[in-house]
């Protein structure tokens, strides 16, 4: 909403600059977004007389004008433009004037003769011919405005007001006009608001005798008024009324489409003006519309109407979509006699629907759709009169026919100024409230108090209660602290991410965030089989392109997006994390789970599979997780995502029979497919599945009263052994008195026959009843070898 | 015997004195106190002397063996002192060199400022609620007063997944779910991902992130919202930053404002990077609408409380004044690794 200052003058003084006026009216609830001087892009444009015109010398096209711009001596300027006549005003650029897109004016010469400024047009100065329907596109603004030489072009043609664009929020629809603004501004600044009844004489016509309104859907129009104005004289509006349009934003036309975009400024509702000839039958029918009618509006495009929507029609054919907009014979044209004014109330949610369905959205139904004073009918159609009456541009019948189907009773909510201060916080004098409210036009009646019709936003004693916030001032509203003590803290689930989160910053690694969406072809890209329950997604049914429209079932895919960008720009060695979601479809009208995975990605030139996994084991034991095992994906089909992984440099992760996780290498397949030259490292943890196998609180162990014996154990056997078998095999054999078995050598070569590898282990032994004895210990021994000879690894020959 | 005892005596004294190193010092104490040392060579002789003489001459010997053998301690000590200095000197590095990198990661930023303001709520005795992304029609816009066709649909472009379903565009559905979960005393806020159909610049992205924050008890006031965003404001900017609230709307709360805060660069006084402002808009707020705690069965003769909104994001630009969203969704290590 764009809104003209001098036109506010009509209503509300309230004697402030611009800027002030503009602060006042945001803090009161009004935003102003920002506020703009007409004309302001240029500068030192004068009123210029021609008293005398010659041709160049030098040139065919050239002119050479005398100009009077108010001095003792004309000024000598060169123009190429043809329409210049002697006597004639025009609009002087002087030497060192500025025009719009910052053009400076500079003296100069031009085939030789002398030119002190330039003549303009109207499009040198910003302006078009809707501004000043006289002037010509293409030559000099011949100006046929009273004003005198030298005077400021701004002065002389009325290009000095201020422009002010406010946001209106959708539960004001009321301040979508010059008036609900005045209102405001008056309650704001404490200023008189005055609001003239509309006056016009009007011709003594039965209207019945020439037309009939007929609203056939009562629910989705409760009022509709129609009036005519005979003998129509179109002509363009007055100056001043171009000049409140063009500061709203609006295009000047003709007078009789001007004073319906006029009064749609000033007092909010919208009207339509059909052309008489074109209402067949002389009827105008509120209805819905029929299947497979069509309407060609005014913008010249045929729309498919549905029986859902309301329109106005006449006897034959529908000549406007209700509240949206006119059809393409029912509007003005130059040879237009008779109007019929429309000034009706529209059911918002229908106005709403209609516009989207036929994707028109006009300023009429911007307002109808945000719902309208329902007793604005009449006051509106009346001072479209008025100004008919006052441009002469047409004969105005005095009676009006309508069809009256409103229901609406005014609304009584509670007023208790004690109340509205314990909800506020404030201790604002009950008799500001009053005054406050009453300058609004809510009328109080002892507890309770009545909105008027325009204001349609206030229903309760919230409502009241932030129209005296408001012109109070929220900033005047004191700051205190929330009473009362209430138990926060963290869940253990909460507690749980945390902690994992602060490992991995300690581990040395990075924090990102991606996007929850992605590309279906994402799986393709980590080699997915195609009949993988990852591609099974949530889908975005209006995405912003392909690349964003399915909801994320596995977070790698984005990872390795991430760690691809690093490569590109050149960053050597990174380590990165993402806590984040996945999204698993549970049904179709279902919400999905939403669960939080860890996801680990690196690469450096010195990490290998043993790097990650050390990060991810240190990471377990920090979350007080119960010892992990390491299975190759291929002996358990937990995770689809494996396949993007090198095979033999892979694992997941098993706490107890629960997978928890995966990582290892990434594929070189897939390392191609993201073009990063260099080993990488991914991972991807289950968050919420680790919170549940988290071990109970730490209990402190007794320190060991008896020394250990440490025992040290090479042994050899075939490579395809895991060292984890062994491991398993050591820990079983050796029984209770075993404290801890640590690897501390894996070798093969030279000594060791080929196929063969040799592996140390380190045992300490320790029992907690009695200092262990040698032969303890060799028995022990004894059994952790028999056992390990029995998985076909022995002790190694020195 | 005497004369013998102390020509050893002042030679062993002698060669102490001149003794500067280790070696010498160990030769000097075998040729004095060693087995075939002067002083047991002499002392070997004392059965020669008569009874009257060696309880006397034992005494000297005695004598003279304990001030060799102290002499020989003291020169020890000295010796091992000048060894340990030349060693520390010999040892000195040069402590300009860099230290040796004990890698440490960081959070996202976004993650950073968002940790911060759970610790200030967390202070104030607020809890941390947690809320679906993927959330019912109801939850982000029914519940909170927002019909279909309601016309404030508009201003939040939402993406869809059923007719029903859609990703929230706003973090304040978890207050429907908080609400109906739990009874009055609620202080709850509620961090996360929120989307809205935005193509992506320097300022919008599709995905952005909310903090949702919401009290609900008997006797909460308009000052406690006012209160409690001045002091979150102050935490997460210093003391001295001041915000305005300015009335707007929006449905679900009654009355609703619009929280800026003074602009960093001008101060007020309006610059490029307020448009003029003087002030820098922040973050939504008001008192909730009756009609969401109804909604919730909460009495809301009872019950009054305030909810707010803020953009993580916006937080964030300012905090680090990264100038450009994408910045924080492209994950360069450079840029990471500043925080």
């Amino acid at each position: 909403m764009n809104l003209s200052m001098k036109w506010l003058a009509d209503y509300v003084d309230c004697g402030i600059s611009a800027k002030e006026f503009c602060v006042g009216m945001t803090m009161s609830g009004s935003k102003v977004e920002t506020y703009e001087t007409e004309g302001s892009s240029f500068s030192n444009v004068i009123v210029g007389k021609l008293l005398e015109i010659k041709p160049h010398e030098n040139s065919d096209h050239l002119l050479v004008c005398q100009v009077d711009v108010g001095e003792n001596t004309p000024i000598q300027i060169v123009t190429g433009a043809q329409n210049v006549v002697e006597g004639a005003l025009v609009p002087v650029a002087m030497v060192g004037a500025v025009l719009p897109g910052g053009v400076k004016i500079k003296k100069g010469k031009l085939r030789g003769v002398e030119s002190n400024g330039m003549l303009c047009s109207l499009g040198e100065l910003g302006l078009t011919t809707h501004d000043f329907p006289y002037a010509i596109e293409d030559g000099i603004f011949l100006i046929e405005e009273d004003c005198t030489p030298g005077q400021d072009i701004h002065e002389a043609i009325g290009l000095n007001d201020v422009s002010i664009e406010f946001e209106i929020t959708s539960n004001r629809p009321d301040c979508l006009s010059v008036v609900g603004l005045a209102r405001e501004a008056a309650v704001t600044f404490e200023k008189p608001f005055h609001l003239p009844k509309p006056k016009f004489h009007g011709t003594n016509e039965k209207l019945s005798d020439f037309l009939s309104v007929k609203v056939e859907n009562e629910t989705l129009c409760p009022h509709y008024i129609a009036g005519m104005v005979k003998n129509v004289k179109i002509a363009p509006s007055p100056r001043w009324m171009r000049e409140r349009l063009r500061a709203s934003g609006v295009r000047p036309i003709n007078n009789l489409v001007d004073i319906t975009n006029y009064v749609m400024l000033e007092y909010g509702q919208p009207m339509h003006a059909f052309d008489a000839r074109y209402v067949s039958g002389r009827s105008i029918i509120v209805r819905n519309a029929k299947e497979d009618e069509t309407i060609t509006t005014l913008d010249g495009q045929v729309r498919k109407l549905s029986p859902e929507m309301l329109i106005i029609a006449d006897a034959e054919k529908p000549i406007a979509v209700a509240g949206v907009m006119g059809g393409e014979y029912s509007g003005i044209m130059d040879d237009t006699q008779t109007v019929i004014f429309e000034s009706a109330y529209f059911e918002p949610v229908q106005v709403r629907r209609t516009a989207k369905k036929l994707g028109m959205h006009t300023d009429a139904s911007a307002r109808y759709e945000k719902g309208l004073d329902p007793n604005g009918c009449l006051r509106t159609l009346r001072h479209a009169m008025e100004l008919v009456e006052l441009l002469g541009a047409g004969e105005p019948v005095a009676d009006y026919l309508e069809d009256d189907h409103r229901s609406n009773q005014p609304i009584t909510i509670p007023f208790d100024p004690e109340w509205i201060n314990g909800f506020l916080g404030t201790e604002i004098p009950a008799e500001d409230m009053r005054k406050t409210l009453e300058a609004l036009d809510i009328t109080i009646n002892g507890d309770t108090c009545t909105p008027p019709s325009f204001r349609i936003d206030l229903e309760r004693p919230a409502d009241i209660a932030e129209e005296v916030a408001r012109i109070y001032g929220y900033n005047n509203i004191p700051s205190t602290v929330i009473r009362g003590v209430t138990k926060a803290q963290l869940t253990p689930q909460q507690q749980f991410l945390r902690k994992a989160e602060q490992t991995m910053v300690g581990l040395g690694f990075y924090g990102i965030l991606t996007y929850s969406f992605t590309s279906p072809k994402c799986f393709d890209r980590i080699g997915l089989p195609t009949d993988s329950t990852l591609r099974q997604t949530i889908t975005i049914s209006n995405p912003l392109g392909e690349d964003t429209s399915i909801m994320r079932t596995t977070t790698l895919p984005a990872m390795l997006d991430v760690l691809k960008t690093n490569y590109k720009n050149r960053n050597a060695a990174v380590s990165l994390y993402e806590r984040g979601k996945e999204y698993i479809p549970t049904g179709a009208d279902t919400l999905p789970n939403e669960s939080e995975r860890l996801t680990i990605g690196m690469y450096d030139g010195d990490a290998d599979f043993f790097t990650l996994k050390g990060v991810v084991e240190t990471l377990c034991h920090e979350l007080r997780l119960p010892k992990c095992s390491y299975v190759r994906p291929s002996a358990c089909n937990a995770f689809d995502e494996t396949c993007a992984l090198h095979p033999g440099r892979s694992a997941v992760i098993l706490c107890g029979d629960t997978p928890i996780g995966y990582f290892g290498e990434i594929h070189p397949t897939v390392q191609k497919t993201y073009s990063i030259g260099t080993k990488t490292y991914v991972g991807k943890l289950l968050l919420e599945e680790m919170e549940r196998l988290v071990q109970p609180d730490i209990t402190y162990q007794p320190l060991p009263k008896f020394p250990a014996i440490t025992r040290d154990l090479s042994l050899v056997c075939d490579e395809t052994v895991p060292v984890g078998t062994l491991e398993s095999v050591i820990e079983k054999a050796a029984g209770k008195i075993l404290e801890d078995v640590s690897l501390f050598d894996v070798y093969q070569g030279d000594q060791i026959a080929a196929g063969k590898k040799s592996v140390s282990f380190s045992l300490r032994l320790r029992s907690h009843d009695g200092t262990l004895t040698d032969e303890q210990a060799d028995a022990a021994m004894k059994r952790v070898l028999k056992a390990l000879n029995s998985v076909g690894a022995s002790l190694r020959e020195s | 015997m005497k004369e013998q005892l102390e020509a050893i005596h002042s030679a062993a004294k002698q060669a102490l004195d001149a003794c500067s190193d280790v070696k010498t010092l160990e030769q000097i104490r075998v040729q004095y106190l060693g087995k075939k040392g002067a002083l047991t060579g002499i002392l070997k002789q004392m059965g020669k002397l008569s009874a009257e003489e060696r309880p006397a001459m034992g005494q000297l010997a005695n004598q003279v063996r304990s001030d060799i053998e102290q002499a020989l301690a003291d020169k020890q000590q000295k010796l091992s002192e000048r060894l340990l200095k030349e060693k520390l000197e010999a040892e000195t590095v040069d402590i300009t060199l860099p230290g040796k990198e004990t890698k440490i990661g960081s959070m996202h930023p976004l993650h950073i400022v968002e940790q911060e303001i759970r610790e200030i709520f967390l202070g104030l005795g607020f809890s941390v609620a947690d809320g679906p992304e993927v959330e019912y029609d109801y939850y982000n816009f029914e519940a909170l007063n927002l019909p279909p066709d309601h016309p404030a649909r508009d201003t939040q472009d939402t993406f869809y997944i059923t007719n029903n379903i859609l990703l929230r565009t706003q973090t304040s559905s978890v207050q429907v779910h908080v609400m109906e979960n739990q009874k009055p005393p609620i202080r709850i806020i509620s961090p996360g991902r929120v989307y809205r159909s935005d193509a992506v610049d320097a300022t919008h992205s599709p995905l952005f992130h909310q903090v949702e924050g919401l009290v609900v008890d008997k006797g909460i006031t308009m000052a406690d919202l006012k209160g409690t965003l001045e002091l979150l404001m102050q935490r997460l900017y210093g003391e001295e930053c001041k915000i305005r609230l300015r009335p707007h709307h929006f449905p679900f709360t009654e009355p609703s404002a619009e929280v800026d805060i003074i602009c960093f660069h001008c101060h007020g006084e309006g610059c490029r990077l307020c448009k003029g402002e003087g002030y820098i808009e922040l973050l939504g707020a008001g008192m909730v609408h009756p009609k969401i705690l109804e909604g919730c069965g909460i009495d809301s003769s009872v019950y009054s409380g305030f909810a707010f909104g803020l953009g993580l994001e916006r937080i964030a630009m300012r905090r680090y004044n990264i100038g450009d969203m994408r910045l924080l969704f492209e994950n360069d290590y450079r840029f990471l690794e500043q925080f």
